[in-house]
């Protein structure tokens, strides 16, 4: 038996009618057509599937397509619509990612992180980081864009002496 | 060393872009519509069996259920290397989790339901889980027709046993050279399975259209490969198998060669018309792909007291799983190198392929030496002390240097190995002791040197397709595979620099083997020297092409005539100044009559290492060229040991690697900070569990852990060693593994310098580590 499920993605309103069981990943990828957040474990452990719900990071492995009703999501293709954030372009430029497959889950979580702590300690942005998992690159190139964004960001937006 | 425009400068990916934005392609994420069918397997829950009968009626009642396959639709024998595997299971299952059959459905839903259904009844037989059992006498025999597998000739089973290969080595008399040493050491060392755990999860589509040629895409790094043994397994002519492999999310070997690929071809042999999918749940990629190998390992090294090695002997017995069709071939490159980097008088290597009730063996990062290298580094460091001359310097006084005999007898190629030592032990400040910063905290260093061949066949080619388009643009189509080691980037670069077009105006394909040119596999570290030169190559002669028209259409002297700022210019006529856009499609208009000369611009090119060859006695090892060059290099390493709880903290790790030239620093900077990480993982905590029936316990990354972002050192230094090779595209070598290989010894090392403990098992966890320093206590 379907429910009817009303929810934004990237903006966009969408009315869906989903399965009880059915996975907000697998509804996202298949009858939405996002492909950014990646099947990776389907248990919460890697990370890859992240979205923005109302702004806050969470697995869409773990969350049922009826629990978002009413509910916005972000992916990363929503991020990029007016060309790459600054964070992206970071990452551009510092080569953070090898396969790339980990990249959506792990810039929506970087996003995350810098709108509600803009200028993060090395260490917080690994603590927030933690939770994604990359098997190519060591993260230091992942930690190192956030960080560069965020002073630069906070350079641009610095009041003028 | 020469300067270059584009090689050797760090150059962003050109894939950049497309990753960051999510817009690069998976296969996974591949659409095919409302007629896609979707497959899951039926596996062995027994780790030996006989297949006694299978019964797929209920299956078949599920609505939605299309077909139940068995293996008895399909019973050729494929395999890389060695012939040993079906694509389902025939008469007896060899591992936990071996596909027996599979059911074909319109949802995935139904075909998980109906995999469920499949009623299959089993003999249940004895099982082998290590090499001890399985090389014991009359252990239970688990390949009886070992002796008529296809095989490569390099291969020597031995049938009638559990042992697929045993690669035999022996140089000098390695009697003699250990009575000649002032010491002689003797243990034996312990490496468990690890799994590759990529993040993308295996994948593959397959169809067969109703006019009968078949295209897969799979989450692959061997397009051609796959392609090849399709083709065999499924009695097709190549042409008319059409491969395409989208970016893939992480490789390390584990998305070589076939694994769960041909299932899914062969299903849709039998569903002609209609797509069909197999994706990989996280466990089934645990299980049902490849793990890396387990190792026992006894070595014995002699050595003077004036720090000469004198004697080595190596034996290496590999937990190489139901099937070893291309594992065996990761004990055949282990024992020709397990040597390690030194110079050694007197060797004996005896590798053998042992086949286990476990799940098949295979390639990862390393391919072999990453396993013996623990070993093997961790023994050194010990006869350095036992000898009492510095780690460092008894390393240097045996290293390899170019134009040192090998073991086999070929010659050693140009390689900064002593650099590389040099420099490692510099970035840590050996010998410099560091305090501690707590009472209960010790502080160890660490070094261990490395090296690491490509395994490849003798024949084993690349090629290239190169074409400029109106604009000056270049697109390139060649099969190596972006796995993320910057591949892309690379090739990008090598034809910039010989075509003065920037890297970011040239885009390089992932493969599709009805456009691109051939690539025997993306493994073995080769592709950026073996396919940089087919893609140099087809560069030099598009140039060609190009200067040939300017010649023919405006008269200029070939010789006289490059190529700058995307443009022809003149040596000798400073006037000439010709924009590529404006002629590599189009044509150069000759003045005189106004006819037009050239047209557009393709080219190819292709390379193979035409100097190998894998003859060799098969009793000595003696003989041929099996291996193209060897990368070189050293890393060295500072830790802390928390001896209250056998917790490691790394504090900085500095890895020198020879790259010959580097392409890309950046890139080879990134393989340095992944490769690093990945090898802590082994060390440190990964490791594959089973039970006692076979059974893996730890196949979900909550039980396996990877390393996270809160769990890197403090500190990577890497470092980019440069002695040219020779043969290189702009004297490059590859880099790719081989940052991983030195990781584990060198933990171990440092944490003997630490506390005083030596661990010769990995992986070395905190309890491990505890209860060896309270056993000490003791």
């Amino acid at each position: 038996m379907g429910h009817a499920v009303a929810l934004k993605v990237n903006g966009e309103s969408w009315s869906l009618e989903v399965e009880p069981a059915e996975l907000l990943l697998e509804v996202l990828r298949s009858r939405v057509g996002i492909k950014s957040p990646k099947p990776g474990c389907e248990r919460g452990d890697c990370g890859s599937c992240t979205v923005l719900l109302d702004g806050r990071s969470v697995r869409s492995c773990l969350v049922l397509a009826v629990e978002v009703d009413g509910h916005e999501l972000t992916t990363v293709e929503g991020l990029g619509i007016d060309g790459l954030t600054e964070l992206q372009q970071r990452m551009v430029e510092l080569s953070s990612f090898q396969c790339g497959y980990c990249a959506p889950g792990i810039v929506l979580t970087a996003t995350e992180l810098l709108a509600v702590n803009p200028r993060p300690e090395r260490h917080e942005v690994q603590a927030a980081m933690s939770g994604n998992l990359c098997r190519c690159t060591g993260y230091a190139p992942i930690i190192d864009a956030v960080l560069t964004a965020a002073a630069t960001a906070a350079a641009t937006t610095a009041p003028e002496v | 060393m020469v300067d270059h425009t584009f090689v050797g400068h760090s150059t962003p990916r050109i894939d950049g872009v497309e990753k960051i934005t999510g817009a690069a392609p998976f296969t996974d994420d591949l659409d095919f519509g409302p007629d896609l069918l979707h497959a899951e397997v039926v596996a062995s829950p027994h780790a030996h069996a006989r297949i006694l009968g299978i019964d797929t009626y209920l299956a078949e009642q599920v609505p939605g259920v299309v077909k139940v396959v068995t293996g008895k639709s399909f019973q050729s024998t494929f395999g890389l290397y060695l012939e040993d595997r079906h694509i389902f299971a025939q008469d007896r299952v060899r591992f936990v989790g071996e596909q027996v059959a599979a059911v074909i459905a319109r949802t995935r839903t139904a075909a998980k339901r109906a995999a469920r259904m499949v009623i299959v009844s089993y003999e249940v037989l004895p099982a082998v889980f290590d090499t001890d059992a399985a090389l014991a006498d009359g252990a239970v025999e688990l390949h009886p027709d070992l002796a008529d597998y296809g095989r490569v000739p390099w291969f020597h089973p031995r049938p009638g046993t559990n042992i697929a290969h045993w690669r035999k080595l022996r140089k000098g008399d390695v009697a003699a050279g250990l009575r000649d040493a002032d010491l002689v050491l003797e243990d034996t060392y312990t490496v468990p399975r690890y799994a590759h755990a990529a993040i993308e999860p295996h994948a593959v589509v397959a169809e067969l259209s109703v006019a009968g040629r078949l295209t897969v895409w799979s989450a692959s790094q061997s397009p051609y490969t796959q392609r090849n043994l399709f083709a065999e397994a499924l009695g097709l002519s190549h042409r008319d198998i059409r491969v395409v492999t989208p970016y893939v999310g992480g490789g390390f070997g584990g998305k070589a060669g076939v694994t769960m690929e041909i299932i899914g071809a062969a299903l849709a042999m039998t569903v002609r018309g209609h797509p069909v999918k197999l994706h990989w749940s996280r466990e089934q990629e645990f299980v049902n792909t490849y793990q890396r190998q387990g190792l026992r390992a006894h070595l014995t090294i002699g050595a003077r007291r004036d720090g000469t090695i004198t004697a080595l002997q190596h034996t290496l017995h590999w937990d190489a799983g139901a099937y070893v069709e291309y594992g065996a071939n990761v004990v055949n490159a282990a024992g020709i190198s397990a040597t390690g980097p030194y110079r050694i008088e007197h060797v004996q290597l005896d590798s053998l392929c042992v086949y286990t009730n476990l799940p098949p063996g295979g390639p990862y990062r390393g391919f072999g030496y990453s396993e013996f290298t623990f070993g093997l580094e961790s023994h050194i460091d010990r006869l350095a002390h036992g000898l009492g001359i510095d780690p460092v310097e008894f390393r240097r006084r045996n290293a390899v240097v170019g134009g040192d005999e090998l073991p086999y007898g070929a010659q050693m190629n140009p390689s900064g190995l002593l650099e590389a030592i040099d420099r490692a032990a510099d970035a840590i400040d050996w010998g410099i002791e560091q305090p501690a910063p707590s009472p209960t905290v010790r502080v160890g260093k660490g070094i261990a040197a490395f090296w690491k061949a490509p395994a490849m066949p003798p024949n084993a080619g690349s090629a290239a397709f190169l074409k400029f388009n109106e604009d000056g643009s270049v697109n390139i189509t060649v099969s190596g595979m972006e796995i993320g080691q910057g591949y892309l980037t690379a090739m990008a670069q090598i034809a910039a620099e010989v075509l003065s077009v920037p890297p970011d105006r040239i885009r390089v394909e992932t493969p599709d083997t009805d456009r691109n040119a051939y690539e025997w596999q993306t493994v073995a570290s080769h592709v950026t020297w073996g396919c940089g030169n087919a893609v140099l190559a087809a560069a030099n002669q598009a140039r060609d092409r190009i200067l040939d028209t300017v010649h023919r259409a405006l008269g200029h002297d070939v010789a006289s005539l490059y190529l700058v700022d995307e443009q022809v210019r003149s040596t000798t006529d400073p006037d000439l100044a010709l924009p590529l856009r404006e002629f590599v499609v189009t044509g150069l208009e000759q003045p005189s009559d106004g006819t037009f000369k050239g047209g557009p611009v393709v080219a190819s090119g292709s390379f193979m290492p035409e100097f190998t060859s894998t003859r060799s006695d098969p009793e000595t090892g003696q003989g041929g060229k099996p291996n193209v060059h060897y990368t070189v290099g050293a890393a060295g390493l500072v830790l802390e040991v928390d001896v209250e709880t056998g917790r490691i903290a790394v504090r900085t790790v500095a890895l020198a690697v020879d790259a010959g030239t580097a392409i890309n620093p950046v890139a080879i900077e990134g393989q340095i900070a992944g490769g690093v990480l990945q090898g802590l993982g082994t060390v440190l905590y990964e490791e594959l569990r089973f039970d006692d029936g076979g059974r893996l316990l730890n196949p979900t990354l909550t039980d396996y852990k990877l390393p996270t972002a809160s769990d890197i050192p403090d500190r990577v230094i890497p470092i980019i060693v440069e002695v040219d090779q020779p043969d290189g595209p702009f004297g490059a070598r590859g880099v790719g593994e081989h940052t991983m290989i030195p990781i584990a010894p060198l933990v171990a090392n440092a944490v003997e310098d630490a506390v005083g403990v030596r661990i010769t098992s990995m992986p070395i966890t905190a309890e491990r580590l505890y209860l060896a320093l309270t056993a000490e206590d003791g």
